[in-house]
């Protein structure tokens, strides 16, 4: 776990000081929004049916850009060959990038979503609670999938193009109960997202699992 | 294991796709020994020291380094590689980046000994500068106290003199002599065999995925070069 929290540092470190993931994220994560909210043109009374879609695609879309960038900086200068040579099991390294895509799908979502709320005249505070953990869940599953296929792209010559190509077709059932769960929490409360929030975390379960032990196969040579 | 050699490699084998790049290396390294291994472009060396780093495996042969066959965190301790590229984050300053795998190898009293390297390598003024900033030379100098920030016993530098100025040729040389002399082991690769003759122990030729020609201890650099031309010639006829 030591080796983990030294790469999440190394990792915030370096996004502090650039400030290339968040400030790009954002940017995309509020065009988007925009673009969707135009898009649809739905009346007021309707437009907040198309916040659980239009966040999470959004998260999607934001979300691949944040974790493309973690592993280009493990690239330059064979930084992960260095990761690598170091007493650090694979899978802490894999925990390390993990969080650190966590805490920036966060901090994204700390702006976007309150936006989403302004743009689609939803009140999202009265669920606030429900909704951070829907958040939570589906940004765990995105992560721990994500993490591990950016290890794998970044491995190939067309990096940017396979890794969509990689991990959207997966994050279908995440995306499909992340929406399902956003929807009924919208519509009052836990009890009609039970059935999302349970695929989400089978979703979580399995992919950080598999990620834990995987990831020492997909990074080395 | 005491008593083993520091590097046990036994008829080592890798391809990439269908080019072969090692075919059957033998090497046996003793504890204090420095080795230069030479050999042209393409003839293997960054292939065999990243095999020898841990970070590649061999698709044939059997590499023992301390007598354990299992790259264990354990033995990853014992070893320190300088690779053609630094291994540093160029968005982190020199003393970040060395605290940095300080952290990651658990150096007891990280901060001096950060320190201490910085000065080795002729740094302090540079310390708080990102790494995107250095020079050449400096990012070598860098990346040679990342390799040693844990106290390898074991020291694999493929070009460490490449980028380096005279007082930089001498710092190392004297270094990798002061290691050497502490019974620490050196393998490097090297195209200059002016620099690395004054240090090395023993001289390998690399050629064609296998080693063509070793010489065992000191030798002038003129004796060298003679003989590492003769065993290219050789296998190419």
């Amino acid at each position: 776990m030591r080796g983990a929290l030294a790469i999440l540092a190394k990792d915030l470190r370096i996004e502090w000081r650039t400030r290339e993931s968040v400030s790009s994220m954002l940017v995309l994560g509020v065009l988007l929004l925009v673009v969707f909210a135009i898009a649809h043109d739905a009346p007021p009374d309707e437009a907040p049916a198309l916040v659980p879609p239009v966040l999470w695609a959004t998260f999607l879309f934001t979300g691949l850009l944040g974790v493309q960038r973690g592993f280009l900086l493990e690239r330059e200068n064979d930084c992960l060959a260095g990761l690598l040579s170091s007493p650090v099991d694979p899978a802490a390294i894999y925990v390390g990038k993990l969080l650190g895509n966590l805490i920036l799908l966060g901090v994204m979502q700390a702006i976007v979503v309150p936006l989403a709320g302004i743009f689609l005249h939803a009140d999202l505070w009265a669920v606030l609670p429900a909704l951070v953990l829907v958040l939570l869940l589906g940004n765990l599953g995105f992560s721990a999938l994500a993490t591990l296929f950016a290890a794998v792209a970044s491995r190939t010559r067309a990096r940017e193009v396979m890794l969509p190509l990689l991990l959207l077709p997966l994050l279908v059932p995440l995306l499909i109960a992340a929406v399902g769960a956003t929807r009924a929490v919208l519509g009052g409360g836990f009890a009609g997202a039970r059935d999302g929030i349970t695929v989400l975390i089978a979703f979580d379960v399995v992919f950080a699992v598999a990620g834990w032990l995987l990831f020492a196969y997909v990074v080395r040579d | 294991m005491e008593g083993a050699p520091v590097v046990r490699a036994e008829g080592l084998v890798r391809a990439f796709g269908d080019t072969p790049v090692l075919a059957g290396v033998d090497l046996r390294v003793e504890a204090g020994e420095v080795v230069a291994l030479l050999g042209p472009n393409g003839a293997g060396k960054t292939t065999l020291m990243r095999i020898l780093a841990l970070l590649l495996r061999p698709e044939d042969g059997r590499l023992t380094l301390f007598g354990a066959a299992t790259a264990t965190p354990a033995l990853r301790r014992r070893v320190g590689y300088v690779a053609h590229e630094s291994f540093c984050y160029p968005d982190l300053t020199g003393a970040e980046n060395l605290a940095f795998y300080a952290r990651l190898f658990d150096v007891p009293q990280a901060p001096a000994r950060v320190a201490e390297l910085l000065a080795w390598a002729g740094l302090e003024a540079a310390a708080r500068r990102q790494v995107r900033t250095y020079s050449r030379g400096m990012a070598q100098r860098l990346a040679l106290a990342r390799a040693l920030v844990h106290r390898p016993d074991l020291l694999l530098l493929d070009e460490p003199f490449s980028g380096l100025d005279a007082g930089g040729v001498m710092a190392l040389q004297a270094r990798l002599t002061e290691l050497a002399a502490a019974g620490h082991t050196v393998v490097l690769t090297t195209h200059d065999i002016e620099r690395a003759a004054p240090i090395a122990t023993r001289f390998a030729v690399l050629h064609r995925g296998r080693l063509a020609w070793v010489h065992e201890g000191r030798a002038p650099a003129v004796v060298v070069v003679e003989a590492y031309a003769a065993a290219v010639a050789a296998r190419r006829a």
